[in-house]
């Protein structure tokens, strides 16, 4: 074999190289310098609103020189398992992590979030609209800041409801939304008298459904854990479900989750949608929607009760207790969920692709009036919605759509999929909430809830 | 075959005519043997080709009823490039991917040749037990090596997921290989050691380049397999050691429309292996029926 070098072969330079090395020598200390730079890695979903965050690290790392950004963005699932392996063992891979309103209590009573404390005067806290901000807080503290929340509405078509003479109220109720849905309901041209979600899970179909039953006067436990989901408030808003779906609503109801009634809605195949507040700006977009021109919005129909007739949820961001740089990640979050940075997308993005349902100062904002006619629908459900207080019947727990235990998100897709087994008429709405009450009874027994 | 289209057509004629029935019941056969061959073939590949073509969509067009007729695009292929940088994830996968494989056929070629022929009372029994610890969920064993990984500062680390993959593949891998080395003579191994050859020469000069194509096919297999994983790579990679299913993962959206540009991220997660896979095909199904043929 020929020999391709010898020693010593390298220590001898041509002179026509010697200028490039030295300035490759000269970059490469340079490299050096800024990689003492602090790197947080941020996980993260792939929604829109964290899309362009993402796409703003620049515009962060110029502002901080001294911390440049790593990004993990994961399906919300994965992300959900993934970060909970790494905080139950202290693993120490994030120090960021994006959490919705169910994990924060939890995660913060456990000792897992960093408590944010003493933010600084030019963060604003008084700004942050006060449901969103007490259920990100564990004792009166912070320990998550809000990225974007969101509440539950009534999207409508406003030319179908012209055409067949109906007025939207103020409030709309479920028996109204029943008779507009069956007068609109049209098959033939495609399109559906209402779309909502079927798709099992306690984050999917259980968010609606949660709602559902609390505004027909119903809960998901007394106040000695027991479950009640055999009662005649579940029996009655469940049956209401399946036969305002079976009837009126689209084909294959139980395959439809937030995207896919998202899809049905922006091609023009459903008269009525109650779904997150957060799809308004995607509704109201021409170029993702083809009915951004005749779009309604109502608050979310009630029955008996106008008590957690609207969801609450706030994706934020926090700092796990194993991160190995909470400062730069306190950095990161404050500009991450400040004003500052609410302006900089309106500007930089347009303002309807704001996060939305955070800042009062957002809902002040004559640009993001201007652009959002939604805008004032959204502002008054969140702050209408009370995680504190949303059964007719006081309950033991927190939350509008979920219930704050760690055993729910086990409960609330089992129950899904027993519901979900009742719209696809597998089973009848009497054994699949006689069978969901068994089931959550076994868990709550087996937690220690219940003796 | 040099025959021009006129003598076929010339010499086919007269065969047509005094063919047997036996012969023609054959030919039906092979055609309809055909037939199935392509629309298998067709039913496995059409969700890849469907993702190909939903990757040339707009958002709108990919969630609208299903049509062959579109307007291709490559915003999605954009847009993915301009969200997540590709070669980063692709280099972790070739690495991890080519990595474990060595390493597994390194510890696998010895244990096999021990197995196949110096075989003890608790050799089968062995390989059994081998092939059980495939059948147990990753996801029960993923506390315990998450917190050694954790220890030994093994997360987020190719070296980390290069070892996980080598064992999650070494019980596929040594079987195969024992099944290759098992279908050789042992007279030929014999042979050499009568003319003094010692274990290693053995192995390297006897027993190596004659299951080469056995090999070869255990090492593509094994290759696939680890460029495929998921389950691990999500769970012990964050940023550094991502490979192309975190890629992929990272464009599933709970809220807003995604399935073009999954689609996108896909084909071009899957497209390495995919050309990897054609080019040595040839090689894998030598391999695959190395036993059938002898």
């Amino acid at each position: 074999m020929p020999h391709l070098s010898h020693p010593g072969s390298t220590a001898r330079v041509c002179p026509a190289l010697r200028k490039p090395l030295a300035l490759l020598v000269g970059a490469a200390a340079l490299t050096a310098g800024a990689a003492q730079a602090e790197t947080i890695t941020v996980a993260t979903v792939n929604n829109n609103d964290m899309v362009i965050m993402q796409s703003l690290t620049e515009e962060f790392e110029q502002a901080h020189p001294d911390i440049t950004l790593d990004w993990v963005v994961l399906e919300e699932n994965v992300l959900r398992q993934r970060m909970t392996t790494d905080i139950a063992t202290q693993g120490g891979q994030f120090d960021v992590m994006t959490i919705g309103s169910y994990e924060v209590p939890i995660w913060a009573e456990r000792g897992w979030l960093q408590p944010l404390e003493d933010l600084p005067a030019e963060y604003q806290e008084g700004d942050l609209l006060k449901p969103v901000r007490d259920g990100l807080s564990h004792d009166g503290v912070l320990h998550a800041l809000p990225f974007y929340a969101e509440s539950s509405m009534l999207y409508y078509r406003t030319d179908l409801f012209e055409g067949a003479g109906i007025e939207m109220p103020e409030q709309p109720t479920w028996e109204q939304v029943r008779d507009w849905a069956e007068t609109l309901h049209d098959p033939d041209s495609d399109v559906a008298g209402i779309c909502l979600r079927g798709k099992p899970g306690w984050g999917e179909n259980m968010a609606f459904v949660s709602t559902l039953v609390n505004t027909f006067g119903g809960r998901w436990f007394d106040m000695d854990w027991n479950p009640e989901i055999n009662s005649e408030a579940w029996q009655n808003a469940i049956s209401f479900y399946v036969d305002l779906m079976n009837n009126y609503g689209p084909a294959g109801a139980t395959s439809n989750g937030f995207n896919e009634n998202l899809a049905l809605f922006s091609r023009g195949n459903c008269a009525m949608w109650v779904d997150a507040t957060s799809a308004a700006g995607k509704l109201f977009n021409p170029d993702e929607s083809t009915v951004a021109d005749r779009l309604g919005f109502a608050p979310a129909p009630v029955a008996e009760t106008p008590k957690g007739s609207h969801w609450l949820w706030a994706w934020s961001l926090a700092i796990p207790a194993s991160s190995d740089a909470p400062d730069a990640a306190r950095t990161f979050i404050t500009w991450a969920t400040s004003q500052d940075y609410v302006n900089l997308v309106g500007e930089t993005k347009g303002w309807t692709s704001v996060p939305p349902g955070t800042r009062q100062s957002t809902y002040d904002n004559e640009n993001y009036q201007q652009a959002a006619p939604f805008a004032g629908f959204v502002v008054d459900a969140i702050n209408a919605a009370d995680p504190l207080d949303s059964s007719l019947e006081p309950n033991p727990y927190v939350g509008v759509q979920f219930v704050g235990i760690p055993e729910f998100q086990a409960i609330g897709t089992q129950v899904g999929q027993m519901v979900a087994s009742a719209l696809s008429g597998e089973t009848s709405v009497d054994q699949a909430l006689s069978a969901a009450q068994r089931a959550t009874e076994r868990t709550m027994q087996r937690a220690g809830y219940l003796d | 075959m040099t025959t021009t289209a006129g003598t076929t057509t010339a010499t086919a004629a007269p065969a047509a005519a005094g063919i047997s029935p036996a012969a023609r019941a054959q030919r039906r056969r092979k055609v309809a043997m055909a037939i199935l061959g392509w629309g298998v073939a067709l039913i496995i590949f059409f969700p890849i080709f469907w993702m190909i073509l939903t990757g040339f969509k707009t958002e709108a067009d990919a969630i609208a009823d299903p049509s062959l007729i579109f307007s291709p695009t490559l915003e999605s292929y954009t847009e993915v490039q301009s969200r997540a940088d590709y070669s980063k994830f692709a280099w972790n996968s070739v690495v991890v991917s080519f990595g474990s494989t060595l390493l597994a056929l390194l510890i696998a070629i010895p244990s096999a040749y021990s197995m196949a022929f110096l075989p003890t009372r608790r050799t089968r029994g062995t390989l059994l037990w081998m092939l059980s610890t495939k059948m147990l969920p990753s996801v029960g064993v993923l506390v315990p090596i998450y917190l050694l990984f954790r220890d030994f500062g093994l997360l987020d680390t190719r070296t980390g997921l290069t070892i996980v993959y080598t064992l999650m593949n070494l019980p596929i891998v040594v079987w195969m290989l024992y099944t290759f080395f098992k279908d050789l003579p042992r007279d030929i191994l014999e042979a050499g050691r009568m003319d003094g050859a010692g274990t290693l020469q053995e192995i390297w000069y006897l027993l190596l380049p004659l299951t080469l194509p056995g090999i070869a096919s255990t090492g593509l297999l094994s290759v696939i397999l680890s460029w495929n994983e998921a389950f691990w790579s999500l769970n012990l990679t964050t940023s550094q050691a991502a490979p192309l299913t975190a890629y992929i993962a990272s464009f599933s959206s709970p809220e807003g429309l995604f399935w073009a540009k999954l689609s996108a991220a896909s084909t071009m997660a899957i497209a390495p292996i995919l050309i990897f896979g054609w080019l040595t095909q040839k090689q894998m199904v030598r391999g695959l029926t190395f036993g059938a043929v002898k």
